[in-house]
C-alpha cells in the first residue's frame, strides 16, 4: 500500500520545500521513542539513500525507508488545524494505540 | 494526535558521529563479564592475564583492603565469613527470602528492607558489594579504553522484581556507572545470537545460570526483537546442583560436620566435580580437610545424573508455562539458545532437546552470550549504530500491573507480556456522594483478589470537589519506562488535581514469590472468577443499599407503613444474601429490592419534577402580580 498525502499536506510541504530553497522530498519514518515505543519523524529529503522506496503524491515525493514501511504502511499524511495549533498529522492504520501525549504508539 | 513539523534531515551522512564508549556488564550470581563493541564486533574484555570471567567474589580483608575475583577466590576457604560469593542472591531480599541460608557462612543482619551482612569491614548491603565487584569491571574496561567511561547496559534475569531491577541499577550508581539500560538476559543472548546468525523466527532462550533460571520466548522478524513471553524461578541454578552434590557428599562421607573453612574447601571440590563430569564419566571426589578428616568418593555421570534429576524436571515446568503464555507449542520454536554456564551440563542439554525435540544451539560460549549481547544494546543506546543496522527491541513486562478497586478487587490496567515502554490510562470514579479524596493502591499479580496479588504502592488523591457518585473523573495512568520501572499518577478532570508516585518498592519480598504468583494466577484461575463474582454483587448490593436508605431519609414519607414494611423485608433479605458466599442469591435479592422500589423511585422523581415546576410557577405568577 502507497503512503499518501491529502492534498492540504500536499500543498503545505511544497510551499515549505520552496521556502527552504532546496529539497527533493519530504521524508517519513519511524524511531523508537515516547512512551508508547515508536514515534513519528517527519524531514525533509536533500538525498535518497539504498533502501529508501519513493512515492508520489499530489507531485510531491515522499520517502520512506523500507523498516520504517513496515509500521507505516497505508499511511495518509494530512495537515491539520486543532485549536491554535496546526501542522502535520498521521492517519496510520497499522497503529493498535497511542500514548496520551500522542507522542508515540504501537503497533 | 500532536502535530508535527517538518524536520531537517539528520546530519549523520555528512559527519560520522563521535564513538562514544559504552560497555555492556553480564552481572552473574557466580561469574561477571564486561564486553564492548569494538569495530562492529562484540568482545569481551579480559583482565591482565587475558581471563574475560570475573568471579563474583569479594574479600574484605582485615587491613581494610578489597580484593575482587580471582585474587579474592582463594580467601573463600581461608577467610569465609568476610568473603562474599553469589551476593546477587541478596539482592532486594531479606534474610526469610535466601534459600539454604543457615548453610552460608555469613553473619547476616535483618534490617528493613534489604538483608546486611558483617565483615571485618562493617556492615556491608548487598547493594555495596556489587558495587565493588562491577567497579573492577569498570575499572577494567577503562584500563582497555584508556579513557574515561561511564555508560553501561547492565544485565538482569527477566525475573527481577522491581526491588532487584531498582537494587541493580543503585549498584551500578554506587559504582560510578551511567546505565543506560536494564536489560534482561535471555534478550541480550538473543541479540548476540540474532544479530550474529541474522535468524527469523521463534527462539526460545534457556539461560541455567549459577543462580537463576529463565525461559523467553523470543520473535525476530525484520531486525525486530519482541520478547513474546517470559518465566523462570529466581532460586535455581547451577549453585543448587552443588548444593546438591554437597549434601550427597556430606552424607556419604561419614565426617563430622564440617567447619565453615571445610564447608568452603568441599564446596569448591564439588563444583569442580560437576564440572569435570561435563566432559568426563567420572570424577570421584577425594579430598583432605582442615581436621585432617578425609574424603574419598566414588562418583560418575549416572550417580550425578539420578540426583539432580529433580532439578533438570523443575527447569521444564517454567518452560511449559512460557510456551503457553506464548500460545505456541514446541514444535513452533524453530531453535532453543542455551545460556549460562550450568547449561553446559549433559543432562540439562538432554532434556531441552528432548522437550523441544531439537538439538539447543550452543555455539556461542554460554558464558559470555549474555554480554556480548549487552555490548552490543550498549553500543546501540550510546548512538554508535549505523544507519544499515536499525533495530528496536521490545522487552515486556512479567507480571500484570493493577488498581484496587472497591471490595478487593484487582483491574488490572496493564496486563503482563505488554511490551515495554508502555503507558496506558483508564478513568475511574467516586463511590459515594461527596467524595472528596480517593485512595489508590497499585498491585501486581494474575489474581483476582486484590489480597492475592503483591502490594507495591499506595497513594491518595485529595481535593477533589463533592460531586454527587460517579460524577468523578479520575484518569489514572500507568507508565513503566524501558527498564521495566512503574511510575504511576491519577489526575481528576474537573480539577485538574494531580497527584502522582514512582514505585520504588519495598525491598524484602519473598524469593519465590513472583513465581508463585504465576503458578498461583493460573491454578485458582476459576476460584478467582466465582470471587470476583461474588465481591461484584457484594459491591452492588452495599451501593443499593447505601442509595434506599438516603432516599427514605429525605423522602420516607412517601412510603405508607405497609409498603415500607415490604421494602423493609427485601432490604434485610438482601443483607443477609450479602453476608453469604452466594453470587445468585445476592443477585436475586438486589433484583427483588430494585422491582420493588421502582414504584417508590417513580414518586420521588414526580416529587422532586413538581418542586421544580412548583417553583417555576410561583415566579411567574409574582411576575405577573402588579
Amino acid at each position: 500500500m502507497p503512503i499518501t498525502l491529502t492534498e492540504r499536506a500536499a500543498q503545505h510541504i511544497a510551499r515549505s520545500i520552496s521556502k527552504r530553497g532546496k529539497g527533493f522530498g519530504i521524508r517519513l519514518g519511524v524511531k523508537t521513542s515516547g512512551c508508547s515505543g515508536m514515534a513519528y519523524k517527519l524531514e525533509f529529503v536533500d538525498a535518497t539513500l539504498n533502501d529508501d522506496i519513493v512515492f508520489d503524491s499530489h507531485g510531491v515525493k515522499v520517502v520512506v525507508d523500507q523498516k520504517s514501511l513496515v509500521y507505516l504502511d497505508g499511511t495518509e499524511l494530512d495537515y491539520a488545524r486543532e485549536g491554535l495549533n496546526e501542522g502535520f498529522k498521521f492517519n496510520n492504520p497499522n497503529a493498535k494505540n497511542q500514548c496520551g501525549c500522542g507522542e508515540s504508539f504501537n503497533v | 494526535m500532536a502535530l508535527l513539523q517538518i524536520a531537517e534531515p539528520d546530519a549523520p551522512t555528512a559527519a560520522p558521529p563521535k564513538h562514544r564508549l559504552a560497555v555492556g556488564i553480564d552481572l552473574g550470581t557466580t561469574h561477571s563479564l564486561v564486553a564492548t563493541v569494538k569495530n562492529g564486533i562484540a568482545v569481551c574484555l579480559t583482565d591482565e592475564q587475558g581471563r574475560a570471567l570475573m568471579p563474583s567474589v569479594v574479600h574484605y580483608r582485615s587491613d581494610n583492603g578489597i580484593d575482587v575475583g580471582f585474587d579474592a577466590q582463594n580467601a573463600r576457604v581461608t577467610d569465609p565469613r568476610n568473603t562474599i560469593v553469589s551476593v546477587k542472591r541478596f539482592m532486594g531480599r531479606g534474610t526469610k527470602d535466601v534459600p539454604h541460608i543457615e548453610a552460608m557462612p555469613y553473619v547476616f543482619e535483618e534490617t528493613p528492607g534489604m538483608l546486611r551482612l558483617r565483615t571485618v569491614q562493617g556492615s556491608k548491603s548487598p547493594v555495596e558489594i556489587s558495587a565493588d565487584l562491577l567497579r573492577a569491571l569498570h575499572t577494567r574496561a577503562e584500563a582497555h579504553f584508556g579513557s574515561e567511561l561511564t555508560d553501561a547496559v547492565i544485565t538482569v534475569p527477566a525475573y527481577f522484581d522491581d526491588a532487584q531491577r531498582q537494587a541493580t541499577r543503585d549498584a551500578a550508581r554506587l559504582a560510578g556507572l551511567n546505565v543506560l539500560r536494564l536489560l534482561n538476559e535471555p534478550t541480550a543472548a538473543a541479540v548476540a545470537y540474532g544479530l550474529d546468525n541474522a535468524a527469523e523466527g521463534v527462539y526460545a532462550v534457556f539461560d541455567l545460570g549459577g543462580g537463576t533460571f529463565d525461559l523467553s520466548i523470543l520473535k525476530l522478524t525484520h531486525g525486530v526483537f519482541e520478547v513474546l513471553a517470559t518465566n523462570g524461578d529466581t532460586a535455581l541454578g547451577g549453585d543448587d546442583f552443588d548444593h546438591r552434590l554437597y549434601c550427597w557428599a556430606l552424607d556419604n562421607a561419614h565426617i563430622s560436620p564440617p567447619s565453615d573453612e571445610d564447608a568452603r574447601r568441599l564446596q569448591m571440590a564439588v563444583r569442580a566435580a560437576k564440572e569435570l563430569l561435563t566432559l568426563s564419566e567420572e570424577a570421584p571426589l577425594r579430598l583432605r580437610l582442615a581436621s585432617g578428616e578425609e574424603i574419598d568418593l566414588p562418583l560418575n555421570r549416572a550417580d550425578f545424573f539420578d540426583m539432580t534429576r529433580p532439578l533438570v524436571q523443575k527447569t521444564l515446568a517454567p518452560v511449559k508455562r512460557t510456551l503457553r503464555d506464548a500460545g505456541l507449542a514446541p514444535a513452533d520454536i524453530k531453535g532453543v539458545v542455551m545460556v549460562g554456564g550450568a547449561s553446559r551440563m549433559p543432562h540439562v542439554q538432554r532434556a531441552v532437546a528432548e522437550f523441544f525435540g531439537q538439538e539447543p544451539l550452543t555455539n556461542l560460549d554460554p558464558d559470555k552470550v549474555v554480554a556480548l549481547g549487552a555490548a552490543i544494546q550498549a553500543n546501540v543506546l550510546a548512538g554508535n549504530r549505523q544507519t544499515d543496522e536499525q533495530w528496536l527491541l521490545l522487552d515486556v513486562i512479567p507480571l500484570s500491573l493493577g488498581l484496587e478497586t472497591m471490595g478487593g478487587l484487582s483491574e488490572k490496567i496493564i496486563p503482563r507480556n505488554t511490551t515495554l515502554p508502555v503507558a496506558r490510562a483508564q478513568e475511574f470514579t467516586t463511590f459515594k456522594d461527596g467524595q472528596t479524596a480517593m485512595s489508590f493502591h497499585v498491585v501486581q499479580g494474575e489474581r483476582e483478589l486484590v489480597s492475592d496479588c503483591r502490594s507495591l504502592a499506595r497513594f491518595e488523591l485529595r481535593g477533589i470537589p463533592p460531586m454527587a457518585a460517579g460524577a468523578a473523573r479520575v484518569r489514572v495512568t500507568f507508565q513503566v519506562d524501558a527498564d521495566g520501572l512503574l511510575s504511576v499518577s491519577a489526575r481528576e478532570a474537573n480539577t485538574g488535581k494531580e497527584t502522582g508516585i514512582h514505585v520504588k518498592p519495598s525491598y524484602g519480598l519473598t524469593d519465590n514469590e513472583i513465581a508463585d504468583m504465576l503458578r498461583a494466577g493460573i491454578e485458582s484461575a476459576n476460584a478467582d472468577l466465582a470471587a470476583r463474582a461474588l465481591r461484584e454483587q457484594q459491591v452492588e448490593a452495599e451501593r443499593l443499599l447505601e442509595a434506599y436508605a438516603q432516599a427514605l431519609a429525605t423522602d420516607g414519607d412517601l412510603l405508607n407503613g405497609h409498603e415500607r414494611a415490604a421494602i423493609d423485608a427485601l432490604v434485610t433479605r438482601l443483607r443477609q444474601a450479602a453476608a453469604q458466599q452466594d453470587p445468585s442469591a445476592i443477585a436475586d435479592s438486589i433484583a427483588a429490592l430494585s422491582r420493588a422500589t421502582e414504584d417508590f423511585a417513580a414518586r420521588r422523581m414526580n416529587r422532586s419534577v413538581r418542586a421544580a415546576l412548583a417553583g417555576h410557577n410561583i415566579d411567574e405568577l409574582q411576575h405577573l402580580q402588579p
